[in-house]
């Protein structure tokens, strides 16, 4: 025993001392979407140093909770997160073997942005039998830069909270995001007129707030169920539905597999428009304002 | 209440009337009726008053909350309830019906399925590991044909803001309860530390601690049937500790009882059961993703006893009381595509374990009972491998290799008995392959094949074909790596 409490003891001390270090500078963000990243980017500039814990070809949704976020959560300042149960299959891992009070819910260091905007598609009815569906509302909040402008003064906000010292500098940052955020949408939105009213087909329901944004219709959804492949026998059924009210595309998201929707297309003879969906899905979404810009490029071009 | 009120003037009635029921006098139950009237009367205007006041109270509510919610979207608790401005977007908004706020802490409650269907060549009441001392329970393949395995009941909430706590229980299918974890953990402790206490899964080895419906095969690898009993689950307290760096480093040191195998209960208010593990972890690239582990597990037993037969072929008690030392390193790799594991990943893991048991060995206690000194120096590993081939499916496969070395037994040794007195622990290395092909219709269910040559046993070869359901209902479970 004596050697078992010697050990104890000495591991006991080496944590406390490491874990006495004194804290970094900027404030360690955790993002678990490439957009919060760059969100969070826009808003603190090199006053946060942010980790993303998923890429734009990751289905956010189907994420482990790996040893390597485990340890980002356990040094992070702040959490930022979609909510809505997106990330419900890795982040309460993440949050409870953090170890780190500052980040848990109902810190200041815990900010979720889908419980800020109103969400679409929230069911009236749950039950599993309807495939993965999200009790609290279609939790793909990002494509709608409405959206987006209400979650980054809340953002702002949190920042000024968490890190008082730099108040007038988020302060300011904040402001001049939402002045030129403001302006890139009414340009969006004028670019994107001739796309209203046009039927389109998507995969997974995660481009339901684009959709609703632009006016694009969505007629038919290439998952019978969200989450549920389709079946052969369901795509056959979808080129038939389809052949009476064709849609001008189909929509894919960068992270999706490219087969279902490349084989309706050839069927119905309409295009696949590939979208970033995320930031970093395609090499022109480089930040927030490049996501839009080359969203709406790319559904003008595939609309003509 | 308006429901209660005809049922309390009944009871009112009979009571008061009960004793004189012959000959109540016909004007006496017409005031009766008057007074039991007046009281409805009474009640329903009371009932009536409080549903105003409910509706009152709704509406207030209903206006402080969409005043909070314009009230601004930055909150310092996190709460933000709605949009700070007016959404512009149309769509039906249903607003889920509350009847209590009763309700509105449930803990989050999910059940287990599990089933199989077992074909096996030979009889699995002779099961036995050969070489090693069997544990009392866990080994083998369970029974022939339809079985239902455990029902695993899980039932996990937030204490308060200082604990979180998590009961998991397995209906077993012999209609036994298991609590396998029962744990509270702390959530305010900072600086990277967690303390958990209850029964809980030890995090020694990697497999331990994940629960029998995330296992990649119907059953435990041989070693952790053979040293761990299948699972070792600690009543005592773990304490862990993740450093502040880039990497995964985290560090654990656990105490227990050490009630459970290779432990026993005893007699001793001293520890029976001390356990330290070290993990690191990190990813290469956005694709790959790792940890290894190192483990040491020391846990003392009193009279751990077990059934074996003696040179003439009679069953015999025999019983091991002394330290059992077991060191484990293990490596899990993961491998998908950008990281997402939608239509492919690669899963590798293997552990390997060695352990060390000294003490003293007695021999038919409920008989001869002899005893001397005891000792062996045994190990085991096991590499298994699991692909997703395409979404939904899934094939693996698992080598596992155990060496029982030649344990020192010292009434052998000193020429007491013969070395045939003690079949079970003739020196040998079983070794199995099994394979497997699993189907996720969702992330909830599960359908399993599994096919093993199980060389475990000292002569005959078992041939095991085992089907497996899974299915998961309730709270949407998150997953260790």
């Amino acid at each position: 025993m004596s050697t078992h409490t010697r050990i104890a003891i000495s591991f006991a001390t080496l944590a406390l001392c490491l874990g006495a270090l004194p804290a970094h500078a900027a404030l360690k963000v955790l993002a678990t979407t490439p957009d919060w990243a760059a969100l969070v980017s826009e808003l603190a500039g090199d006053k946060a140093n942010v980790y993303t814990a998923t890429s734009a070809f990751q289905d956010v949704h189907r994420v482990d909770a790996k040893p390597s976020l485990v340890a980002r959560a356990r040094t992070a300042d702040l959490v930022v997160a979609t909510g809505a149960d997106l990330e419900i299959g890795w982040m309460p891992v993440l949050l409870q073997d953090s170890g780190n009070t500052r980040i848990q819910p109902g810190s200041p260091g815990y900010f979720e942005a889908a419980p800020l905007v109103h969400l679409l598609e929230v069911p009236s009815v749950v039950d599993r039998s309807m495939g993965d569906i999200h009790p609290l509302g279609n939790p793909h909040v990002t494509l709608d830069p409405r959206n987006i402008a209400i979650i980054a003064k809340a953002l702002a906000a949190r920042l000024v909270l968490l890190d008082p010292a730099n108040a007038a500098f988020y302060a300011a940052r904040g402001e001049d995001f939402q002045k030129r955020w403001q302006q890139a949408a009414l340009q969006w939105e004028a670019k994107a007129a001739p796309l209203k009213g046009l039927g389109v087909v998507v995969i997974h329901r995660d481009q339901v707030y684009l959709c609703n944004w632009l006016g694009l219709k969505e007629l038919a959804a290439i998952e019978p169920k969200p989450g549920v492949p389709p079946s052969a026998g369901y795509l056959a059924e979808l080129v038939t539905k389809l052949a009476a009210t064709p849609p001008k595309m189909i929509l894919r998201n960068a992270y999706n597999d490219p087969k279902a929707a490349d084989w309706l297309s050839q069927r119905i003879k309409v295009p696949v428009v590939l979208l970033p969906y995320s930031v970093g899905g395609t090499p022109e979404a480089k930040d927030l304002f490049g996501l839009f810009d080359d969203t709406i490029n790319r559904l003008l071009a595939g609309a003509k | 209440m308006a429901k209660l009120t005809p049922i309390a003037g009944a009871f009112l009635f009979v009571c008061v009337l009960w004793p004189h029921a012959g000959h109540a006098a016909s004007d006496d139950v017409a005031a009766l009726r008057a007074e039991i009237e007046a009281l409805k009367t009474d009640y329903s205007t009371r009932v009536q008053a409080l549903e105003a006041r409910i509706r009152q109270l709704e509406g207030a509510v209903a206006a402080a909350q969409a005043n909070q919610a314009a009230a601004g979207a930055a909150t310092p608790t996190g709460a933000p309830a709605a949009a700070a401005e007016p959404a512009p977007q149309p769509a039906a908004v249903a607003t889920p019906a509350k009847s209590s706020s009763a309700t509105a802490f449930n803990p989050a409650v999910s059940m287990i399925l599990t089933g199989n269907y077992a074909s096996l060549s030979q009889d699995p009441a002779t099961y036995r590991v050969a070489g090693f001392i069997p544990p009392p329970a866990g080994e083998g393949p369970g029974e022939r044909s339809f079985n239902l395995d455990e029902s695993e009941l899980t039932v996990s909430s937030n204490v308060d803001p200082y604990f979180f706590a998590n009961v998991t229980a397995a209906i077993q299918g012999d209609n036994s309860i298991d609590i396998e974890e029962a744990y509270f953990k702390t959530l305010a402790l900072n600086n990277g530390f967690t303390i958990k206490g209850g029964r809980f899964f030890s995090a020694t080895g990697y497999l331990n601690e994940v629960h029998s419906h995330n296992w990649d095969f119907v059953d435990q690898p041989l070693v952790y049937q053979v040293f761990l009993g299948g699972q070792l689950a600690q009543d005592g307290v773990q304490i862990r500790w993740i450093a502040p760096a880039d990497y995964f480093i985290e560090l654990g040191a656990e105490a227990g009882s050490g009630r459970s195998f290779p432990g026993t209960q005893r007699d001793s208010n001293s520890l029976g059961s001390d356990a330290l593990f070290a993990h690191l972890g990190g990813d290469v690239g956005d694709s790959t993703s790792w940890r290894v582990g190192t483990s040491w597990l020391d846990i003392r037993a009193a009279d751990r006893s077990y059934g074996d037969t003696d040179q003439f072929g009679n069953p015999v008690t025999n019983a091991f009381t002394g330290t059992s030392r077991t060191w484990i390193v293990d490596g899990t790799l993961k491998w998908a595509p950008h990281g997402d594991p939608t239509h492919h990943q690669l899963k590798l893991q293997g552990e390997y374990l060695h352990r060390t048991e000294d003490g003293q060995l007695a021999f038919d206690v409920t008989g001869l009972d002899l005893g001397a000194a005891y000792s062996d120096a045994q190990s085991g590993w096991y590499l298994q491998g699991v692909y997703e081939f395409m979404q939904r499916w899934r094939v693996g496969l698992r080598y596992d290799s155990m060496s029982s070395g030649t344990p020192r037994i010292g009434l052998v040794s000193a020429g007491l008995l013969p070395a045939a007195d003690f079949p079970s622990l003739r020196p040998a290395t079983p070794e199995r392959t099994t394979v497997m092909i699993d189907w996720s219709l969702s992330e909830f269910s599960r359908l399993r094949a599994q096919y093993a040559w199980d060389e475990a046993r000292a002569r005959e070869r078992d041939q095991q074909l085992l089907l497996q359901y899974i299915f998961a209902i309730g709270a949407h479970g998150a997953h260790k790596f």
